[in-house]
């Protein structure tokens, strides 16, 4: 989650540049900055895919270094002006991060970092065997970068440079979370099936996140090559790769500030080490590496979430206020009242041998709720999977409205007008309770992450942020608008959880045990609010285990028992049958 | 590239694929037991090796004041761990096995490594040095992490790496060693000259092999450490405590990876930083295996080494890209092969 | 009335901030088969999970006099602490020998565990598949290997966690015969079940949990006619004299 950026801080940084340019600054100082900078820069995408999608590499140095290579190539033997390489390192760099994201972000968890590692090491070697260049003595001799015919040589100019390059960087990140596409990125962390429900590809949105690094990785790579003005394969190993997770790690990967705090802090300290260790052990070594390793542990065994959050209060980010929406969002049109929505017919779902789901049919149409009841184990949670595309159906059909749907994934129903809540819930904790229903509108806006990168959505941006406030206020919750969701009570959550739903403006609500851990007075409240949803055309079809609630709510009962359906019919029919009442206390015999 | 040479090549790389099969099995039993992708690995491998060369010079390891400091730090946190059952007889238990036991060795090492008491004493030294360090790790570093998720156990065990290559710099210097072959013999087979050395290393594999398919088949800790892989809820309500099991495997793979560093040892010269490269084509052999088949991940490994030593044949300068550039066709063909959308819950 | 076995006072255990149990207080004691019964998601399976350790909970726990609270899963097994937990958590890729084998885990050192061939006798369908995976066997096979392994490990109590989860009525009286005759053997079990009529005719005390709480309490054939119990399983169905449900009370 990204601190706020307001203007306090934004000049507080500034001081800090500009602090180190007043007269009697060693130079040495400037030239640690420098470095300092260029890694904040690397650092600010690692925490964009690590902080925020939750994805670990350990190869950022390869973008940097692909970059690097890319413009010392360029401009010494081209004779390009640094200027007009830099769109070519970018464009580089960022297809080697679509290419490798698109090889192995598909993967569960540790296959990717471990892939980054073995194409980091890799990457090297061939920088250190590849004549045109240069091998392990590197490319010498490439122009500094010139602005307004004026040569960039070092020192302050150099630290101004790059702490400007990086200024920029932040501003782009922090506008880029705050769009469509970064609520998206955000809410990888709240499980990529939520994501998927509300019609977010994450497979793209992954490698989004890949290439939006890979892009600061090259531009701190163009960077370095002209200020250093040679290059050599050592900046761009394995370890240096290490390095740059180190800071996100230490510095508090969760949080913009963390990372630039921690690629100070670690730049700081190991020119700090390598000054003072070798004095300490009498003789030369990788002293610090040593240092790194055990901080690195440390940290993640006692400060996971960085340094950052300790220094600084977290706030949570407060989308900003964007005015009345020009164009409201077009409603979608209800369907009239007893148009069947929802038609399951003979659903079957095997487990190897075993039948969770045998022969279930029911339909849902607009303006009823339909409960789906049954003993633990009865087979309700994959039924509700099967017909929201989480789950693959071994057999049967399911069609919304005039759709067949059979085998479509989750994002795909989501477009029908399917909206859904999650039995645990899934909202993104660290993110105000209007973003987490605004993401439910993803699919009723377009913007992409240049438009918001560059801050031109705002229009559309103020229409979503508008839908998600009035859904807000129809489930009575527009006083927590800019609280973090995690900090809601858990009743509150669901009933959030219905707002994003709304959100994606739904002919048909799915919800998964909404009345579960909640207290008595919260029960009453979802029981109005669907009744309200109901009058309105809604079609609900809900998964629960509170039977006071759902008899009193329902128009007709679904029951299951071991994957088969038992009967179906009114509540109180239902509530008399003594095959039901078997199911649920046992046999008498 | 003739038939001879081939051979020559195919029986390089069958050698060398051993020891990556070594490494790889101890790569896939850490992980499934702990989840910790264990990055150090390596490091054990290099230790093993330098701590036999010292011992060969006559001289004291810088691995015995390790060996002695993380038992020191291992004791602190065994003892914060079992706070709450700390009786007399448990702090004696846990200071008989993380201080008087490295002690121990400490003292045999430092009494006979001026002896010089010849090639096996010194290996059997050098495994009593390095084995206790993988059980030590494992409390200091990762067991406080035990409810992390894989992603951050990788993250530390790439910063238990980190530490553990620099101190290895620290203690035998940025100079490589060799140490002599087990063996001298070689006997002729066709075209072929087979060394001694290389008869002892696939011969020793495959008896490592052996005996964790005996541990793990016949002894009642080998199926709890499979248990605890299987289904560690189900392995605690049984008593299998899953410290017991990751100290367990990691002293298991430390014990291997010293082995792997005595039996490489006298092939190539091995310096304080050689460890990593060649642990990570264990793992590029445990990537294959898909880090859960152990059958797969030694076949795999074998086929690694064939690959690294006709690489190093054609292109000797690109061999590690070569290697290293293997596990991406497989990454492909798993990633095509996954589930599109799922939850880590 | 004897010392009692097990004994949770005011116990409270948490997810996040959702207390999922608040406050329960029962016991069990030695040789007893006491049964906790409820509706789905009434806190019952959270409740066996902080007894055994898995869960951290708030509150007072003492086995035999001793303070339980702050010890781990395994030092509760090490006292005679047994749970078969409602997903059985058995080892699917190991044969039915070894899962067996390994409920005696604990004795490793000492000796003392269960007997293989005890355990065949009781469930002689093990038998015939005691080379099988685990992962193979039928759902009522499943639960046999589950409470076996478990006996493997000698129990003082034992806490089953909705044995008769999935299975056919017929396997369900099986089952539930057998921890009636563990209960005649002398083993303290505490049986948590949504299947009310089975477990109330064979405990001998009885506890019903809703939102948390414990709102009935008593001995088994009290609370076999008790109508508060069907309530809680299946509602009470308060709307249903003012006409058709929901709609009247939406307000219009």
């Amino acid at each position: 989650m990204p601190t706020r950026l307001d203007p306090t801080r934004l000049l507080a940084a500034l001081a800090v540049v500009a602090l180190p340019v007043l007269p009697g600054v060693p130079p040495f100082w400037l030239t640690l900055m420098t470095y300092a900078g260029l890694s904040a820069i690397v650092v600010t995408g690692l925490v964009v895919l690590t902080g925020v999608a939750g994805i670990t590499s350990f190869g950022q140095a390869m973008f940097v270094g692909i970059s690097a290579y890319a413009t010392a190539l360029l401009t010494t033997q081209g004779g390009l002006s640094p200027w007009l390489s830099l769109p070519v390192a970018l464009l580089l760099s960022g297809m080697a991060a679509w290419v490798t994201g698109a090889i192995t972000l598909r993967l569960s968890g540790h296959y990717l970092p471990l892939g980054t590692i073995a194409w980091n090491i890799s990457f090297f070697y061939v920088l250190g065997n590849t004549d045109v260049l240069g091998r392990y003595d590197g490319l010498t001799g490439l122009p500094p970068i010139t602005i307004l015919g004026h040569p960039v040589l070092g020192g302050a100019e150099a630290m101004l440079l790059t702490w400007g390059f990086l200024a920029l960087c932040l501003w782009l990140t922090h506008r880029l979370l705050r769009s469509r596409t970064g609520r998206a990125i955000r809410a990888l962390k709240g499980g990529v099936v939520a994501a998927e429900s509300f019609g977010v590809d994450t497979a793209r949105v992954k490698i989004v996140a890949f290439v939006y690094a890979g892009l600061l990785a090259a531009l701190s790579g163009w960077l370095y090559a002209h200020i250093q003005r040679a290059i050599n394969p050592t900046p761009f190993g394995i370890n240096a790769g290490i390095e740059y997770l180190l800071m996100a790690v230490i510095g508090g990967a969760g949080s913009i500030g963390g990372g630039v705090f921690g690629a100070v802090l670690v730049t700081v300290l190991k020119d700090q080490l390598q000054n003072v260790l070798p004095l300490v052990f009498g003789t030369q070594g990788n002293f610090e590496a040593i240092v790194f390793g055990i901080l690195l542990v440390l940290m993640l065994q006692r400060a996971p979430d960085g340094l950052w959050p300790l220094i600084v209060r977290r706030t949570v980010s407060r989308p900003p206020d964007r005015g009345p929406a020009t164009a409201p969002l077009s409603p979608r049109p209800a369907a009239a009242p007893g148009t069947v929505l929802l038609q399951a017919s003979n659903l079957r779902k095997t487990f190897g041998g075993l039948v969770a789901v045998n022969e279930i049919g029911f339909s849902v149409a607009a303006g009823e709720v339909v409960a789906l009841i049954g003993p633990n184990g009865a087979g309700k949670s994959t039924t509700f999977n099967l017909v929201t595309g989480v789950a693959r159906l071994t057999a049967g059909m399911v069609r919304l409205g005039d759709r067949d749907v059979t085998g479509l994934p989750a994002r795909r129903i989501a477009r029908l007008g399917c909206a859904r809540t999650f039995q645990h819930v899934k909202l993104v904790a660290g993110m105000s309770v209007i973003e987490n229903v605004a993401l439910g509108a993803h699919l009723r806006g377009s913007a992409g992450p240049v438009r918001g990168a560059l801050g031109l959505d705002a229009a559309e941006e103020a229409a979503l942020f508008a839908e998600a406030d009035r859904q807000l206020a129809r489930v009575g919750l527009s006083a927590c608008r800019d609280l973090p969701a995690g900090s809601l009570a858990l009743g509150q959550q669901r009933i959030v959880e219905i707002a994003r739903a709304l959100c994606l403006g739904p002919t048909l609500l799915l919800l998964d045990e909404p009345a579960a851990g909640l207290r008595h007075q919260e029960k009453q409240g979802l029981s109005d609010l669907l009744r309200r949803l109901r009058q309105e055309g809604l079609g609900i079809l809900l998964v629960e285990h509170d039977m006071d609630f759902v008899m009193g709510l329902a128009d007709r009962l679904v029951v299951m028992n071991f994957g088969a359906k038992l009967c179906e019919g009114a509540p109180a029919a239902v509530r008399r049958d003594p095959a039901v009442v078997e199911a649920y206390l046992g046999s008498a015999a | 590239m003739d038939a001879t040479i081939l051979l020559l090549l195919l029986q390089d790389g069958v050698v060398n694929g051993a020891i990556y099969a070594l490494i790889a099995l101890s790569l896939v039993l850490v992980f499934t037991v702990t989840r910790v992708i264990l990055i150090p690995q390596g490091e054990f491998v290099a230790y093993g090796a330098l701590t036999l060369a010292s011992l060969e010079a006559g001289t004291l390891p810088g691995t015995v004041p390790l060996l002695l400091g993380l038992g020191a730090l291992a004791f602190l946190a065994d003892c914060a761990e079992a706070r709450a059952i700390l009786t007399g007889r448990v702090l004696l238990r846990l200071a008989l096995r993380d201080l008087a036991l490295p002690a121990l060795v400490a003292a045999a090492a430092w009494f006979l490594a001026p002896l010089k008491p010849g090639l096996l004493v010194e290996i059997l030294v050098t495994l009593a040095i390095v084995t206790p360090m993988g059980g030590f790790l494992h409390a200091v570093a990762f067991r406080p992490l035990a409810h992390a998720s894989v992603l951050v156990l990788l993250i530390a065990s790439v910063g238990v790496h980190l530490a553990l290559t620099g101190l290895g710099l620290v203690f035998f210097g940025a100079e490589g060693s060799r140490t002599p072959p087990l063996s001298e013999a070689s006997f002729p087979a066709g075209p072929l000259l087979v060394s001694g050395q290389s008869l002892w290393m696939i011969g020793l594999t495959l008896a490592i092999i052996v005996a964790l398919w005996l541990f793990f088949s016949r002894t009642l800790l080998g199926k709890a450490l499979i248990a605890t892989a299987v289904n560690r809820l189900g392995a605690r309500l049984m008593g299998i405590a899953p410290s017991l099991a990751g100290r367990l495997s990691f002293s298991v793979a430390a014990f291997i990876g010293a082995l792997s560093g005595v039996l490489i040892a006298p092939l190539t010269t091995v310096y304080y930083d050689t460890g990593f490269l060649i642990g990570l084509k264990g793992f590029v052999a445990a990537i294959i295996g898909g880090l859960a088949s152990y059958p797969a991940a030694a076949a795999a490994a074998i086929l690694v080494g064939i690959i690294e030593s006709v690489a190093s044949f054609e292109a000797s300068a690109f061999k590690e890209v070569i290697v290293f550039m293997a596990i991406i066709p497989v990454l492909l063909w798993r990633s095509l092969r996954s589930a599109p959308i799922e939850d880590e819950e | 009335m004897t010392r009692p076995m097990l004994e949770a006072e005011n116990l409270v255990v948490a997810y996040g901030k959702v207390e999922a149990v608040r406050g329960v207080s029962l016991t069990v004691a030695p040789g007893r088969l006491v049964t906790v019964l409820g509706a789905n998601g009434a806190g019952k399976t959270t409740l066996l999970n902080a007894l055994m350790g898995v869960l951290p909970a708030k509150g007072a726990l003492r086995f035999e006099g001793d303070d339980l609270m702050r010890l781990p899963v395994e030092a509760r097994v090490a006292r005679g602490l047994s749970l078969i937990p409602e997903r059985r958590e058995l080892f699917a890729t190991m044969s039915v020998e070894d899962n067996l084998k390994l409920g005696a885990f604990r004795f490793r050192a000492k000796g003392g565990g269960g007997d293989l061939g005890e355990m065949y006798r009781l469930f002689p369908r093990l038998a015939e598949r005691r080379r099988q995976h685990a992962g193979t066997l039928s759902g009522g096979e499943r639960q046999m290997l589950a409470m076996a392994r478990a006996l493997m490990g000698r129990p003082r109590l034992l806490m089953l966690d909705e044995p008769s989860l999935g299975l056919a009525p017929l396997i369900v009286a099986e089952v539930m015969r057998t921890v009636a005759r563990l209960r005649d053997e002398g083993v303290a079990i505490l049986l948590v079940e949504q299947n009310a009529r089975a477990a109330l005719r064979i405990a001998d005390h009885g506890y019903v949990l809703d939102g948390g709480t414990v709102v009935l309490e008593g001995d088994s054939r009290t609370l076999q006619g008790d109508a508060r119990v069907v309530e809680t399983y299946l509602g009470s169905l308060s709307v249903d004299e003012d006409g058709p449900p929901g709609r009247a009370a939406s307000g219009r």
